[in-house]
């Protein structure tokens, strides 16, 4: 099956509303920003979105947010982004935060045929309110569910017509593990190159996960916290 | 009284030589410009890099090469990438020998609150609700009262929890304090700094045994 779509305007063409989404990065760093431009020109709504952070006010999933298409987010830190946070106190906007191992692992979970695990973290807090608790040679742990998500969104350095796909430097972090856990996965990349010309030893996502690629354009790539010696 | 670099300062003499630490943001960041010349340790950045090196210069700056507080960040020899599962089973695991981080609230049994402030700050936990329940570890870095003058190390959280019970030293503008079973044993004094001090700003039992010694810089 041909992977290889044009652009990203193709790629999102099939979402609907009330669907989930994942979204790759940490902060705005390794986000799919040509995904997240064609999402907000298809204007979906009623979006659930599984993504680290909710970007800033003008960028990332901040854009979705600022054109009310997102219901509701499931993230670790939200912090960066002011619309977020307002839109979440008028209760305009449900938000389920989560540990970042757990919201890791519940991506990598999914991908992997998981259905739930035990985790630490959160044990004794609110995020373990309504979750099964069971102890293991004396600790206490949490039962965590996989995410169950429509698409995965992923953003990758380079990329194979068959769907293989490296990472570059942190801009990696959730992006391997969601471009496993999406019904149908879409990748960006900033490189596209024919079958072959990447080194197998040196591919982190096989192609077998990813059902639509594409050569991403104009990445700005913004630094949220350009700090220098 | 210590500045927050005197506290960064303070916590760098509790590292060892092939320590991996995982440092959090704000004070505990600064622990990195304090490591002893004569040892190595290994920092590990959560969103997926063993071997973090310093800020970059203008030149080296690299948009995909970030520590957890999205800062640029460089790479020393040795260093990886990973994923964030990874990076969290590392984490979970107990490998990350030493985590440093900051605190709203501590109690005297060393449960830790840092994550939200409900009905006014709503930003989440990133990952300190992973760390905390995992690292063999835990330094709080932290002033021993809030901007009203509150104590927050106290008998009981007024805060959501983070984590229960894991705490295992707490260093603040005042003092050094160990969490024991019987509460905060006060172990060293900031420079200037009276015990009638430290009583007075914690809420929490406090232990106070034997000569009190000044922390030294």
């Amino acid at each position: 099956m041909k992977k290889v779509v044009s652009n990203a305007s193709e790629a999102v063409r099939d979402i609907q509303d009330g669907m989930t989404l994942m979204l790759g990065g940490f902060g705005l760093c390794g986000i799919p920003e040509n995904c997240i431009t064609a999402l907000v020109n298809l204007g979906v709504k009623n979006l659930t979105c599984i993504s680290n952070n909710a970007g800033v006010d003008d960028f990332g999933i901040g854009l979705m947010l600022k054109g009310r298409q997102v219901k509701k987010m499931i993230s670790s830190y939200v912090g960066e982004n002011a619309e977020f946070e307002r839109q979440l106190l008028n209760g305009e906007l449900e938000v389920e935060l989560l540990p970042q191992g757990t919201l890791a692992e519940r991506c990598r979970a999914s991908g992997a045929g998981i259905p739930a695990f035990f985790t630490p973290a959160g044990y004794g807090t609110e995020v373990a309110d309504g979750k099964e608790t069971r102890e293991f040679d004396g600790k206490q742990y949490i039962m965590e569910k996989a995410f169950n998500s429509d698409y995965a969104i992923v953003k990758a350095w380079k990329g194979d017509t068959d769907g293989n796909l490296i990472f570059k430097a942190t801009a990696r972090n959730f992006n391997p593990m969601m471009a496993m856990a999406g019904k149908i996965t879409i990748a960006e990349v900033e490189e596209l190159v024919p079958a072959g010309e990447l080194d197998p030893n040196f591919i982190h996502t096989p192609g077998i996960f990813v059902n639509k690629i594409f050569q991403g354009v104009d990445y700005e790539k913004r630094i949220e916290q350009r700090t220098i010696r | 009284m210590l500045t927050k670099q005197q506290i960064a300062q303070r916590i760098a003499r509790e590292l060892q030589d092939g320590f991996y630490v995982n440092l959090g943001i704000g004070i505990p960041t600064l622990v990195a410009n304090y490591v002893p010349e004569e040892i190595n340790v290994t920092l590990q950045s959560e969103n997926g890099l063993l071997g973090m090196g310093p800020f970059p210069t203008e030149e080296e700056i690299d948009a995909d090469l970030i520590n957890a507080g999205k800062q640029t960040v460089t790479t020393l020899p040795g260093s990886s990438f990973f994923d964030s599962a990874t990076s969290f089973a590392m984490i979970r695991s107990g490998r990350v020998d030493l985590t440093v981080l900051g605190a709203m609230e501590v109690n005297d049994n060393g449960d830790i609150a840092n994550w939200k402030i409900p009905g006014k700050m709503v930003k989440g936990m990133g990952g300190a609700m992973d760390l905390v329940a995992s690292a063999k570890n835990i330094i709080v870095a932290m002033q021993h009262t809030n901007r009203d003058g509150e104590s927050k190390l106290l008998k009981k959280l007024t805060l959501p929890v983070t984590g229960l019970g894991c705490v295992k030293k707490v260093v603040t503008d005042l003092c050094v304090m160990e969490v024991t079973e019987r509460g905060f044993e006060l172990k060293e004094l900031a420079p200037g700094v009276t015990i009638e001090q430290v009583k007075t700003a914690t809420e929490g039992r406090l232990i106070i045994e034997g000569e009190i010694p000044e922390i030294q810089f």
